[in-house]
């Protein structure tokens, strides 16, 4: 069964819907990597997954349930995370403050996780005490992405994790990414960095026009001449 | 040494009580400032009515009999603090919530919470009326006076009981806030929501309850600012209606939205305004034995007149949002 799925979801922020009919299915074990011109509404699909925008049709099931229009506080317990495209810190606050908010639903011990999150990124627990504000952009994102995994998500959904950061940190948060899905975590996530974000991407999907162009393996769409030609610059 | 002791005693003394007075009806302000984003005018209100509880719970706890070692307003706070943020929240379903589940502008919620103002006012003048009350009328109000002719001083120092409880309790509340801010899972995830709301929604933090938790606690501090501020000086309708320029000062001079600068902005704008109106001729006296005839002190020689001392609040504002407009400690630009 499907961790995610979107069955043909309209949805918007109150004027003409943005999305006109997505289709996406994440298995478990799963990357999923949108891609797409600026606008198609990538970063609205995963606000609609994330109950932040207005789903008016279509159904959205996770874990088999319809959560279409659930709000994130019910959504981050049944197992989904999100990271911003931006403003994805507290920047007043703490790196482990940060990472404690991640966790702010868990009734449970979750040193373990932030533990784990440390190991991941080693530099966040040199950092721990430090404003997250104060921070580079690459470390950031992994400040971002760690609040994220505290709350143990069944699925990590990630809004251009690689924007702005030099060549070097991309591929160093790519890996990063590769290695929290062999943990367990099925990845959905937007990318600029189309190329490579689907040369190992299990599943691809180019949007334009709020509506899915093509769908397949990551390196399907790579191969595929149209998509190359129109998405991904030649 | 009796001039400093003068000094003292009207300077140090009233204005700290003045600072702690302004810095809990402040950190009120700020706290529903970084939560909510508007300026929650009726602020002054929920410390007004706060400190009418905490009268109607003094008399009734004196008329049962029940006598303590420390004046009845403090005894009755805590209950009386418990009814005002139980007030707040009421005040805050029946109006505020439902403007901003319209997505109302926090320029409409701040003139509702004018409108509330008005409301609780008049509310308190139906039942009350307009004259003043006090808390001392059955008891007495103890003063310290502490003998320093050892030092060569001819002016005891002198503290009221009332006084002296007041920065105590102060202290204690913000030693409080401060551990709850910094320690606990909700006063963290309060500090995140003010931060960045949008994060702290995606991150499940329930900003509903976090909502809630900061109207009780503004409800509970204005209740004990209140409180105090009667019994300083005495209870009437428009109590803190007087003071909430000031307080507005203290809490944008410290920085909208930052706890730790409304409360350094409260102490910062009390000590300030009683500076201000402090008589230096009772500290300069003794030079008129040797200046000359023409130039003998005037019997009042202050930076401001009394009846003025309002302005000392604005002036610190305007200058402060001159040199830095985030305030003191960074918060939000206004
Ligand atoms: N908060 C909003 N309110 C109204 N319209 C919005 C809002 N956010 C985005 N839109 C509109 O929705 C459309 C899709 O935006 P979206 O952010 O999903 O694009 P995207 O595919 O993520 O693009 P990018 O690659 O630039 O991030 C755009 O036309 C945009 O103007
Ligand atoms: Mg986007």
């Amino acid at each position: 069964m499907a961790l995610i799925e979107l069955k043909h979801v309209v949805g918007g922020y109150g004027g003409a819907p943005i999305l006109n009919g997505v289709n996406i299915a994440i298995e478990p074990h799963d990357i999923g990597v949108i891609v797409g011109p600026n606008g198609a509404g990538k970063s609205t699909t995963l606000k609609a997954i994330f109950g932040l925008l207005k789903v008016t049709g279509g159904t959205i099931e996770f874990g088999g349930e319809n959560v279409a229009n659930s709000l994130p506080d019910r959504l981050v317990p049944k197992g989904l995370s999100f990271v911003p495209q931006e403003k994805n810190v507290f920047t007043s606050m703490s790196v482990e403050e940060n990472l404690e908010m991640g966790a702010f639903t868990r009734k449970d011990d979750f040193r373990a996780t932030m533990a784990w999150v440390y190991e991941m990124f080693p530099v966040l627990a040199e950092k721990r005490r430090q404003p997250a504000g104060e921070l580079s952009g690459g470390q950031r994102q992994m400040v971002a992405m760690g609040r994220a995994l505290m709350s143990k998500p069944r699925l990590l959904m990630l809004d251009e994790p690689s924007a702005g950061l030099s060549p070097r940190y991309v591929i160093e948060i790519f890996e990063t990414i590769v290695r929290v899905n062999k943990e367990g975590v099925g990845i959905l996530m937007v990318e600029q960095n189309a190329r490579q974000a689907l040369a190992f991407a299990s599943k691809g999907f180019v949007l334009a026009s709020g509506q899915n162009r093509f769908t397949g393996t990551g390196p399907e769409l790579i191969a595929d001449p149209e998509v190359a030609k129109s998405f991904l610059g030649g | 040494m009796t001039e400093l002791i003068f000094f003292i005693n009207q300077v140090v003394i009233s204005g700290a009580v003045l600072g702690c007075i302004y810095a809990l009806g402040a950190v009120g302000i700020t706290l529903v400032f970084g939560i909510l984003r508007f300026a929650h005018f009726a602020h002054s209100e929920l410390m007004t009515s706060g400190a009418f509880f905490a009268f109607l719970l003094a008399g009734a706890f004196a008329a049962w009999g029940i006598t303590a070692p420390i004046p009845m307003g403090f005894v009755v706070l805590p209950i009386a603090m418990v009814i005002s943020a139980i007030f707040a929240l009421g005040i805050d379903k029946g109006f505020y919530a439902p403007l901003r589940k319209r997505g109302a502008k926090p320029v409409t919620l701040l003139i509702a919470s004018i409108g509330v103002t008005l409301m609780v006012q008049g509310l308190i003048r139906l039942f009350f009326g307009a004259g003043s009350y006090s808390f001392f009328e059955t008891e007495t109000k103890d003063v310290f006076r502490v003998d320093l002719s050892a030092f060569g001083s001819t002016r005891p120092l002198v503290i009221t009981e009332p006084q002296l409880l007041m920065i105590v309790v102060t202290a204690l509340s913000v030693i409080a806030l401060h551990l709850f801010l910094t320690r606990s899972r909700l006063g963290k995830a309060m500090r995140a929501m003010a931060d960045n709301a949008d994060l702290a929604q995606v991150s499940g933090i329930n900003t509903a309850l976090v909502v809630r938790v900061t109207w009780i606690i503004a409800g509970a501090l204005g209740c004990m600012a209140g409180t105090m501020l009667a019994l300083d000086v005495t209870l009437k309708p428009d109590l803190a209606f007087n003071i909430i320029i000031p307080i507005f000062a203290a809490a944008i001079v410290g920085g909208l939205g930052q706890a730790y600068g409304a409360i350094a902005g409260g102490l910062l704008i009390g000590f300030a305004e009683s500076l201000a109106v402090f008589n230096w001729t009772m500290v300069l006296r003794p030079l008129n034995a040797i200046l000359p005839e023409w130039l003998q002190l005037p019997a009042t020689l202050a930076f401001v007149p009394t009846e003025y001392k309002l302005t000392v609040a604005f002036v610190i504002l305007v200058v402060t949002l001159l040199v830095r407009p985030t305030g003191i400690f960074k918060g939000a630009s206004s």
